[in-house]
């Protein structure tokens, strides 16, 4: 018996220490990422930065900042936030008070699984025709829209995760008081259901500003700001590649800088949305 | 660019990078997940958890930029001398690239970033399987990694292959990060240091050109459309599969209709 | 007889509740004794702590000793797998192991390694199926999944893959709660038979079967022992008040 325990606990010994290795390797990972991005991007992050477009010459090293990227992206993010919005939380709602757990119901939301899992190059790709059909030049207008259908997914099933975990208890009292299923949907749900929603919509929105491959051919790029949603804009992450692919090291040093405004804005809406949570979570039945 | 056979470095290129990541990715996340689910104390996991949410949320170029800064030189100075001069009988070894721009650096990067996503979904297929199987398992003088290997994992692999599956769609998609460290020379890859030029890769390089080379535009929408439909394939039967495994309806055996809520 | 079990100023903690106060009580060996109480009285917490269990959930404290054969199971220096081993448990719901119904009982005849020749374990399979009341039942389909019996068969099939790994205690954690009465008959029937080569302790919340089981009796209330003693010592002539109210079915 005495060999068998000793062969039984060094395997569990072994798988123990493999965990550890492994789970080490994914902490050390995010750390090492962070680390980087801190430290080449701190020492070339200057206030020009934040606050000024390109000027002639920027990309041989002179003057300017990325104020034209930082705005694009918020811009680009937004209108496809809100785009996006418009039709995922009528969506959302839809399939959970009319087709909660009808066949219809579930093939739509494999659906939507199915196209969160498209990446984003695809979306670009597909926006771009459709720009193309409608004679749309890359711009403002072109990215909000490739966007819009980039974040719908993410945003309706986000949603509709959250309208599920709804306590049964909540709609079935709602009911008993005699509530159209209408009012059910807006007045009681949504309320319950508010600091979920936040987050769904927050965490859309990071990805908009995040991605780079649909705003790649469908927002075009510019050292200015967009004054009309026509013009094209200029997005973060593309900021950040076409800054390093200049071979002037001082241009490099700023799409590090860039890259780590990026980080930190991505990393502040992920922060944001946990604290909103954090404090609605206070009206919410649980 | 023509037909068919035009694609072939390119999707080969994007089958050697995603295999890269896949396999780099798979012991990683299977380990990691395991010790989350099934070892870890509660105040880990919560903790885990956003950093987690923070991997998977930063975009794909920041993953690029530490790519080119950390990933590629160490490819390149390290890794390729390393594995080349001791292990450089086998052809998957051997480099003629003398940057650190290659499939395995892509590999890295996308190892990287898709697990997250992988851990997640293969933490939620095994947090569905009821405590008292557990349970019987250990009552019986068990170690859990007994109960793991020869209880749970039977129960469970068919879900863990499917988020491995999806982790894959999501590296195959992948554009910008593999784009800076994989060097984009469209060749047929022989070795994990060669460079190589995955689909998105070409069809986000090329875009520019789109509209002045004639013909050009209907090669590059057809990289997307097959792109898309690799994509789907993965997508829909893991998204099939997974179903079974994380609605707690689908178990392999029946129960006579007596429910578990009288556990604990 | 020396005690089988002898449970020593046992307090227990879930997070900050106290589950189990001031535990002391012994368990007579090759007997049925039972644990009964009202619901939240901490009996099924003193049954987890006699196999280890409760250090499976988070948050759980155990102070005190449990001696098994005047051996302390929560000394630093023992072995969990092993007390486990001697110590088997019935849990309230069947959860067979994703396996054949074979399979299920050489699972635990293979991880302790007790039998080694094929021969040897299919022999030690369908005596413990036997034992548990089983063996007619299954014996053309042993290799057939395990989750295709009945709950009551499926029952059954645990208790014969608890026999196999050889215990020397059986604790039952409300055994048969959900199964139907003929399937709760069988096993009350195979516990009563098998208690000449064990000891068994089982928790119940109806007062009808612990009468039926019933060598032993330990009565709890609100995480404490009561009243302890032979069986007909406690249904007939209570020493505390509160055991008569428990008898008269007034809580």
């Amino acid at each position: 018996m005495e060999k068998k325990w000793h062969r039984r606990n060094i395997s569990e010994l072994i798988i123990k220490i493999l965990m550890a290795i492994s789970f080490a390797i994914v902490i050390c990972s995010l750390g090492m990422i962070v680390w980087t991005v801190l430290s080449k991007g701190l020492p070339a992050l200057t206030l020009d930065m934040i606050t000024k477009t390109p000027k002639g010459g920027y990309y041989l090293g002179k003057e300017g900042g990325i104020l034209n990227a930082i705005l694009g992206s918020l811009l680009l993010a937004s209108g496809g936030t809100i785009l996006a919005l418009l039709f995922s939380l009528p969506t959302a709602l839809f399939l959970e008070t009319y087709s909660k757990n009808t066949i219809w119901g579930s093939q739509v939301r494999l659906a939507l699984d199915v196209l969160w899992g498209i990446p984003s190059i695809v979306y670009g790709a597909f926006g771009f025709i459709i720009m193309l059909a409608i004679g749309l030049r890359a711009s403002l207008l072109g990215g909000i829209l490739t966007l819009a259908l980039l974040e719908l997914p993410i945003m309706t099933r986000a949603m509709d995760e959250v309208i599920r975990q709804t306590p049964r208890d909540l709609t079935r009292a709602a009911l008993a008081l005699g509530v159209t299923k209408a009012e059910l949907a807006f007045q009681i749900i949504v309320r319950q259901t508010i600091p979920g929603m936040v987050t769904a919509v927050l965490l859309a929105f990071g990805r908009g500003i995040g991605d780079a491959a649909s705003v790649l051919f469908t927002a075009g790029y510019t050292d200015r700001i967009p004054n009309s949603l026509l013009r094209p804009a200029a997005s973060l992450p593309l900021a950040v590649f076409f800054q390093l692919s200049v071979p002037f090291p001082e241009v490099q040093q700023r799409a590090y800088a860039s890259a780590l405004i990026l980080t930190f804005l991505v990393l502040f809406i992920s922060i944001i949305s946990r604290l909103i949570v954090w404090r609605m979570n206070k009206f919410t039945i649980k | 660019m023509q037909g068919l056979f035009g694609y072939w470095p390119f999707i080969l290129g994007t089958f050697w990078v995603t295999a890269v990541g896949v396999g780099l990715s798979i012991p990683i996340c299977f380990f990691t997940t395991v010790y989350l689910t099934e070892y870890a104390r509660q105040s880990i996991r919560m903790a885990v958890k956003p950093l987690l949410d923070i991997l998977a949320a930063i975009p794909s170029v920041v993953y690029g930029v530490w790519g080119m800064i950390a990933i590629v030189p160490w490819v390149e100075k390290s890794l390729a001398p390393f594995l080349s001069s001791n292990f450089g009988f086998l052809p998957i070894f051997t480099s003629s690239n003398p940057t650190g721009f290659s499939i395995i650096a892509g590999g890295i990067v996308l190892a990287v970033m898709i697990t997250p996503f992988i851990i997640a979904v293969s933490s939620e297929v095994l947090s569905n399987i009821p405590q008292g199987l557990r349970e019987a398992s250990l009552s019986l003088g068990s170690t859990r990694w007994e109960t793991i290997r020869f209880v749970l994992l039977p129960r469970v692999i068919p879900g863990l292959i499917a988020a491995i599956v999806l982790g894959a769609s999501r590296a195959v998609g992948e554009t910008m990060a593999v784009l800076m460290v994989v060097g984009n020379v469209p060749q047929i890859p022989k070795s994990i240091f060669d460079a190589a030029y995955p689909l998105p890769a070409l069809i986000a390089n090329n875009y520019g050109e789109m509209m002045s080379i004639p013909m050009y535009d209907a090669a590059l929408m057809g990289a997307a459309l097959i792109l898309l439909i690799i994509i789907l394939v993965f997508n829909i039967m893991s998204q099939l599969i997974l179903r079974r495994f994380t609605n707690g309806k689908a178990t392999p055996w029946k129960r006579n209709g007596i429910e578990e809520t009288f556990l604990n | 007889m020396e005690p089988h079990i002898q449970i020593k100023n046992v307090n227990a903690y879930y997070k900050n509740t106290q589950a189990l106060k001031n535990i002391n009580i012994q368990i007579p060996r090759q007997q049925i004794t039972v644990i009964m109480g009202p619901s939240g009285c901490g009996k099924t917490t003193l049954l987890r702590s006699l196999n280890r269990f409760l250090e499976l959930d988070e948050g759980t404290q155990l102070q005190g000793k449990i001696l098994i054969d005047n051996q302390n199971i929560y000394d630093r220096s023992a072995e969990v797998i092993d007390i486990r081993k001697r110590v088997g448990l019935l849990a309230q719901s069947p959860y067979p192991l994703p396996m054949s119904i074979f399979e299920n009982i050489a699972y635990g005849i293979k991880i302790h390694n007790i039998k080694d020749s094929k021969k040897d374990i299919e022999k030690t399979v369908q005596h413990y199926l036997e034992l548990a009341g089983l063996w007619e039942e299954v014996r053309d389909r042993l290799h057939t999944p395990a989750g295709e019996l009945s709950v009551g068969q499926q029952q059954r099939l645990c208790l014969a893959r608890g026999l196999a790994i050889e215990p020397e205690i059986i604790l039952g954690d409300e055994p048969t709660s959900a199964l139907d009465p003929i399937s709760a008959q069988h096993i009350e029937k195979r516990l009563i038979e098998l208690k000449h080569l064990y000891t068994i302790v089982i928790v119940t919340h109806t007062l009808r079967q612990a009468k039926r089981l019933a060598d032993y009796v330990i009565f709890m209330y609100m995480g404490e022992v009561v009243e302890a003693g032979r069986a007909e010592d406690v249904f007939l002539h209570p020493k505390q008040e509160r055991t008569q109210a428990y008898l008269d079915g007034i809580f």
